[in-house]
């Protein structure tokens, strides 16, 4: 599974990283950064979270 | 706790991610999702932002994607509306509005089938300004047939838009209106836009936002009429000011869908009235926009109007269908909403009154880049942010640990 985001609709509300603080942080300079960008199976359950919760619709998961 | 089948009333945000936590958690009865609207689940907040803009076409409105949607395995029935439900004998009514009926079954006489688990996600429509109705160019929005509506509206030219309402959703079209260079006045009853629950303060800091982008805002006005022949043509305030308007919006608050519960034997006060654990009665819950219940975190009995409330809340809701009471959890999430206008991100989290003690956390509100927190009897309840984000995240988790406002008022990221 690997994590795309889109960084045009991302505005770094940081809702990913209240759920998957591993794999989504935002920064200081207000950034969103994947932490890791491919990440094992057993992450799906939360990963597919995160992309549901996403109000921007900006993440997206390929594989 | 073994459910055969579950059925949602309501196609839209928390229905449909009601659907899919069903699945995550394993369930494998039988789901029917029903839902009045013709249009596949599609979300709303880009129908005030970048749909209305012309920006986005509709395929970006998808709330879900085709093989997802296969996946969940779900029988789904669109432009059909629910219009009856009998708690005693769990017998739900149902109608096709498609008159034809390429079922055959001819709508209007509709049907009644008995259901085991019944999730109610019904949501809101807007409140309309009586006398207005049947006039041409006067709109609301919530769909996205309103959304094309207006937009076609301001394809067209207009001399001026009128806004009624500087809630969220009017600021929003006020402010992608004036990003297409059209003429706004947008009409507010209260002192300053949101002063009923951000304080007068913080609501003149909306209202210089508007200001400062070209918008005629007028406050502590009331609408007296809205006049014209077959088309709106003018707009009288409680004033006696009277402004010339071909478009009007019509932004004053919407009122839960929960007339085909009347009867029904569920409470219904303001929303689906549910327990703590969003439970209306056994084998009933309700999410989103339509459902009232205790949050016990801010010991309130609340109906939030939001989407990330909807997402939750419909997870929330369908698991609580899949447990005995004994296990079940209350729902006690720390509301979050946000708010685009122009180049601004507004956003909220917790509960914020006009009478709490506020602080500036961080940035100023002369730039409008700025967290400010808000206290209630010495504990942190809410978080409001123009541009700054990540802030109001962090303020809200402090929020949902149960911070006191003073460590709060201390705290640094
Ligand atoms: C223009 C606009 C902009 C918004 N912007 C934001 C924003 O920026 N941020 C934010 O946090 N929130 C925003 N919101 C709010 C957010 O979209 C709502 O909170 C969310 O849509 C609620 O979801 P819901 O599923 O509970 O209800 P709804 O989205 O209202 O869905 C309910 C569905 O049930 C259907 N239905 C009703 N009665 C029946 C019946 N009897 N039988 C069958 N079906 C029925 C309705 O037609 C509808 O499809 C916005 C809303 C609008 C309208
Ligand atoms: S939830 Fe979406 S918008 Fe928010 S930070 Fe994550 S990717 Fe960006």
């Amino acid at each position: 599974m690997k994590i795309v985001v889109d960084f045009d609709l991302c505005e770094s509300n940081a809702i990913c990283m209240q759920i998957a603080p591993d794999i989504f942080e935002v920064r200081d300079d207000d950034f969103l950064y994947v932490l890791n960008e491919e990440p094992g199976e057993e992450d799906r359950a939360r990963v597919d979270e995160c992309v549901q919760r996403c109000p921007k619709q900006a993440i997206s998961v390929q594989g | 706790m073994t459910r055969r089948s579950v059925t949602i009333v309501g196609a839209s945000l928390a229905g449909i991610r009601a659907a899919e936590a069903l699945r995550r958690q394993d369930f494998d009865g039988s789901i029917t999702l029903i839902g009045d609207e013709l249009h596949a689940p599609y979300d709303r907040p880009p129908l005030s932002k970048q749909f209305l803009a012309g920006d986005w076409g509709e395929d970006r409105l998808a709330l879900t994607q085709p093989d997802k949607l296969d996946d969940l395995d779900l029988e789904l029935r669109l432009g059909v509306r629910a219009t009856s439900f009998d708690l005693a004998s769990r017998r739900l009514g149902i109608v096709d509005l498609d008159d034809q009926g390429c079922s055959g079954r001819g709508g209007r006489g509709g049907e009644e089938f008995v259901v085991d688990g019944l999730l109610i996600a019904t949501g809101a429509r807007c409140r309309t300004l009586r006398g207005s109705e049947g006039l041409d160019g006067v709109f609301v929005l919530r769909s996205l047939d309103d959304s094309l509506a207006i937009r076609a509206a301001f394809d067209a030219g207009p001399t001026r838009v009128v806004v009624v309402g500087a809630g969220f959703i009017g600021a929003e079209v006020a402010a992608t209106a004036r990003t297409q260079g059209l003429e706004v006045t947008m009409i507010e009853s209260l002192p300053q836009p949101l002063s009923r629950v951000l304080g007068d303060e913080m609501g003149a800091v909306c209202a210089e936002l508007h200001r400062e982008h070209g918008v005629d805002l007028r406050t502590g006005v009331g609408v007296e009429a809205i006049e014209g022949e077959d088309r709106v043509e003018r707009v009288r305030l409680s004033d006696g000011s009277v402004i010339e308007a071909d478009v009007v919006v019509v932004g004053i608050g919407v009122v839960p869908n929960t007339e085909w519960l009347e009867g029904s034997g569920l409470r219904i006060d303001n929303g689906v009235v549910c327990d703590a654990t969003c439970l209306a009665a056994p084998g009933v819950t309700a999410a989103g926009d339509v459902a009232r219940w205790p949050n016990q975190r801010f010991g309130e009995v609340m109906r939030v109007e939001h989407w990330d409330n909807a997402v939750s809340q419909g997870a929330h809701a369908a698991g609580r269908l899949l447990v005995g009471d004994d296990e079940a959890e209350p729902f006690v999430p720390v509301p979050w909403f946000w708010s685009d206008q122009y180049d601004r991100k507004i956003q909220m989290a917790g509960r914020i009154g006009p009478d709490d003690e506020m602080h500036v956390a961080t940035g100023s509100l002369a730039e409008r880049r700025f967290a400010a927190i808000y206290g209630r009897a010495g504990r942190l309840v809410g978080v409001l942010g123009f541009n700054r984000p990540r802030h109001v995240m962090r303020y809200r988790m402090l929020i949902e640990s149960g911070t006191s406002f003073s460590d709060a008022v201390a705290a640094e990221f």
